[in-house]
């Protein structure tokens, strides 16, 4: 199925300069939707508030980090079923370990480039 | 154990003074000596002296490290230095995130021109976009390392508040000390005039510097 580029995708980052480079690589892909959170907390709300095709969130933020995000996520009925990309400068295998457990649907680290960005997209909402 | 010790000591020593006053014959105080370890022995093992002298060491190190903690004055390296570096380091972030800013505003200007220009010029200026997001990337790794090395001054400003307390009236001492010395009045050495960029709060800008230069 083709991936609907309408769809609403949330970024979450408490560094707003990352929530603004990630918004325009993500136009640049052609998604237009793109709401922004600063904090795990925020985005669940918002999540639970609204239809999210995609969220894409740092690890490292305050007071709820994105793993907790994931686990709220994958722990919630409605939200369980959304595909969650993490993108962090915490690169030590734990990590990727506890993500994967937690269901993370991809895992990029920082430093990342948009070729990168774009593969783990398609590896997570197929091809556009 | 001491004060039995301490008395044999002195009886000796009485004799010895009425003996000869403050001139001692060299066996008189080999024979003080011997009565004295000979008064030790039944009271204290060789396990027991060893330990003495190991604490007694002990106490001449920790004594010495005082001075020299002390000597360091930890009260200025924690209110001017550490605290220094660590607004340096929060005005580096602060810096490199304006320009970041500043990088991608000028990015995202060169979007919105790209969208009237013919397609093959288009995506030229896309592929410059995508590289310039793409580098804009090291701001956030900066912040973090730079917030992880915040946090150990931190730490280091912790235990050297834990010295400060333990040393006060050292640290007092020494600070006493420095402040009759800045009295004297003495110019600053051209090492002293050496301080790098300003904080931003803190820095003149080109008006302040031009007054200060014409009413010179």
């Amino acid at each position: 199925m083709a991936v609907d580029k309408n769809m609403n995708i949330l970024i979450v980052d408490d560094y707003k300069t990352m929530l603004r480079i990630i918004r325009n690589l993500l136009r640049q892909l052609g998604f237009v939707n793109i709401e922004e959170a600063t904090d795990g907390s925020m985005a669940l709300q918002m999540l639970r508030g609204g239809n999210f095709g995609l969220v894409i969130s740092d690890w490292n933020m305050e007071p709820m980090t994105g793993l907790q995000l994931l686990r709220e996520v994958r722990a919630d009925a409605k939200l369980k079923g959304t595909p969650f990309i993490m993108v962090t400068a915490e690169s030590k295998s734990e990590n990727v370990i506890a993500a994967k457990e937690a269901g993370v649907s991809n895992y990029i680290v920082k430093p990342f480039n948009a070729e990168t960005l774009q593969a783990k997209m398609v590896s997570v909402l197929g091809e556009f | 154990m001491a004060a039995t010790i301490d008395r044999d000591l002195e009886q000796q020593l009485q004799a010895l003074r009425q003996q000869g006053g403050d001139t001692v014959k060299v066996e008189d105080i080999g024979e003080v000596v011997r009565s004295l370890l000979s008064t030790l022995s039944g009271e204290m093992s060789a396990g027991d002296l060893k330990l003495y002298q190991e604490l007694e060491a002990l106490a001449d190190y920790i004594h010495r490290a005082k001075d020299e903690i002390a000597q360091l004055r930890t009260d200025d390296l924690q209110s001017r230095y550490i605290a220094s570096a660590t607004d340096e380091l929060d005005a580096i972030v602060g810096a490199t995130e304006n320009a970041t800013n500043a990088i991608l505003d000028a990015a995202e200007k060169i979007e919105e021109v790209s969208r009237e220009a013919d397609p093959a010029l288009a995506a030229k200026l896309t592929e410059a976009t995508t590289a310039i997001f793409e580098a804009s990337n090291f701001q956030d790794i900066t912040g973090q390392r730079i917030t992880k090395v915040v946090k150990a001054l931190k730490h280091i400003e912790e235990r050297i508040e834990g010295l400060v307390s333990a040393f006060g009236p050292e640290i007092a001492a020494a600070r006493a000390a420095e402040a009759k010395s800045a009295e004297s009045g003495a110019k600053p050495t051209d090492e002293e005039l050496l301080n790098g960029p300003q904080l931003p709060d803190a820095a003149h800008d080109q008006a302040a510097i031009d007054a200060l230069f014409n009413n010179g």
